[in-house]
């Protein structure tokens, strides 16, 4: 049996279509079988992400409306033996094309058959929102460090902790630049954390490569040199169980500037 | 002559006493006392006298609080300053209770979620940007405030806003508001604040210390120590 994580923010354009593509591609790097669903109907785009765009036969509501099975509308990756799965969502229809109730049961069928089922939620917290949570055990809220999106980020978990038999969510903090942080023009990931009091799982820092690879259609998870890619593989390590340490995003020589400039503010 | 009077008429300094019995039955009550209040009424001059009417421990509906204010008022030179009774519904009790206990919650009150309290709130934790705390008397907040507060809000202008870290997107006190600086210095704000509306009906922030002073009422406790 396995578990369903929903990957959900409130705002749009924080990354989590490709914090659900990253987090797959990590999981089934890490031999776990894995299903991703699409659930932001009418605007799909992890079939873009994963570069599987064109192997698209049926999607959500052909499953959900019983013209096919559910198995005949998953994408193999090509790039696994049998481990990434993709479900897309439908491209001609809108959101209320499918019911809570039907999102749950279709989840719970997967479960049967997957480790981790990753729910791409879309932005907003309307019906598509209701429809990806639905059949969810956890929840993963991805923000960036910017003053709209941690707003964003906060209401939805203040809907998450109402849902019932969820875990607490945890949270992603993406696009982190780091000089901005130190110039002051940015929160830092201790303030986003602070302020939105949930477990931190991941950072991942901004990095032209996730944009690359996107591009490409290929996840910067297979990626092992670049950053981002350590990120991501890291949170599915820790998804897994495992403590793996928050990647430093500063060198040591910046931890010892701040350590004076901390003691200069003590001192004075 | 009937063996026991049902309403007994005393004068006092502050004007009369109507005592009502809280046995007999109520139309007999409105007759006696019509009865009586027409002799009274013929005695006395013209002078307006206040009237203090005590039902004891008979429930009195608004309904007929009405009736017994209309009839005394017949008469043209009393007034009736109050109805006195020693009874109250369920209702009305614990909607008094609600309005004088303090509700406590724990927890952070996001953005987009509101917590309203009939009474006093006790807020152990935070309220973030976009949450909104609303209470028919005070708030203490014993995190920080970032969102907003509203106390007093059925119109209670003695309410105040406590809150450990007092940042607040807007504090409204009864019908009274005020909105924060356009910005913060989160490490200027070091002890804690209360909002209250001073004598010149403006909403001030001042610290916490004044409290004690401005709104003597908020301690309950008793006693020495």
């Amino acid at each position: 049996m396995g578990e369903a994580i929903v990957i959900t923010s409130g705002k749009g354009g924080v990354g989590k279509t490709t914090t659900t593509a990253n987090l797959g591609t990590a999981l089934a790097l890490q031999e776990k079988k894995v299903c991703l669903v699409d659930t932001d109907i009418g605007l799909r785009n992890l079939d873009v992400v994963m570069g599987l765009e064109n192997r698209i036969i049926y999607d959500l509501v052909d499953v959900v409306e019983e013209r096919c099975k559910t198995h005949q509308a998953l994408v193999k990756d090509k790039r696994f033996n049998d481990l990434l799965y993709l479900l897309p969502a439908a491209q001609t229809t809108d959101k209320s094309a499918v019911t809570p109730e039907q999102m749950k049961k279709l989840i719970d069928e997967l479960k049967q058959d997957y480790d981790y089922i990753l729910i791409d939620c879309p932005a907003g917290i309307e019906q598509g929102y209701k429809n990806a949570v639905a059949g969810a055990d956890r929840a993963i809220v991805v923000t960036t460090p910017e003053k709209s999106s941690v707003r964003d980020a906060d209401r939805v978990i203040g809907l998450l902790e109402k849902e019932e038999d969820m875990a607490p969510p945890k949270l992603v903090v993406n696009r982190i630049r780091n000089h901005m942080v130190k110039e002051g023009d940015m929160l830092d990931v201790d303030e986003v954390a602070s302020h939105l009091s949930i477990e931190l799982i991941g950072v991942v820092a901004d990095d032209e490569e996730v944009i690359k690879s996107s591009h490409n259609g290929e996840p910067v998870a297979h990626n092992p040199n670049s950053r981002a890619s350590i990120a991501y593989r890291n949170i599915a390590r820790r998804i897994l169980g495992e403590s793996v340490p928050l990647q430093q995003l500063d060198q040591e020589k910046e931890t010892f500037m701040k350590k004076i400039k901390r003691f200069i503010g003590m001192s004075r | 002559m009937k063996q026991s009077q049902n309403v007994v008429i005393k004068g006092t300094k502050d004007g009369l006493t109507l005592q009502l019995n809280d046995k007999c039955a109520y139309n007999e009550l409105i007759e006696e006392l019509t009865e009586k209040l027409d002799a009274v009424t013929k005695k006395s001059e013209d002078a307006l006298i206040k009237v203090t009417v005590q039902v004891g421990n008979r429930y009195v509906t608004e309904e007929d609080k009405e009736t017994l204010r209309q009839l005394i008022r017949q008469r043209r030179h009393l007034i009736v300053e109050e109805i006195k009774s020693n009874v109250m519904t369920v209702n009305e009790a614990v909607q008094w209770k609600e309005e004088n206990e303090i509700v406590s919650y724990t927890g952070r009150i996001r953005s987009g979620q509101i917590l309203e309290v009939p009474g006093d709130l006790l807020l152990i934790g935070d309220v973030n940007p976009g949450g909104t705390v609303l209470a028919g008397g005070s708030i203490y907040v014993m995190g920080a405030l970032k969102g907003t507060a509203h106390a007093g809000c059925y119109g209670n202008d003695r309410a105040v806003i406590t809150a450990a870290k007092m940042m607040p997107t807007q504090l409204r006190i009864s019908s009274h508001l005020t909105r924060s600086p356009d910005r913060y210095d989160a490490e200027e704000i070091t002890e804690s604040e209360c909002a209250f509306i001073n004598e010149a009906e403006q909403l001030v922030i001042d610290r916490l210390q004044v409290l004690k002073y401005l709104r003597p009422d908020l301690s309950t406790f008793k006693g020495g120590f």
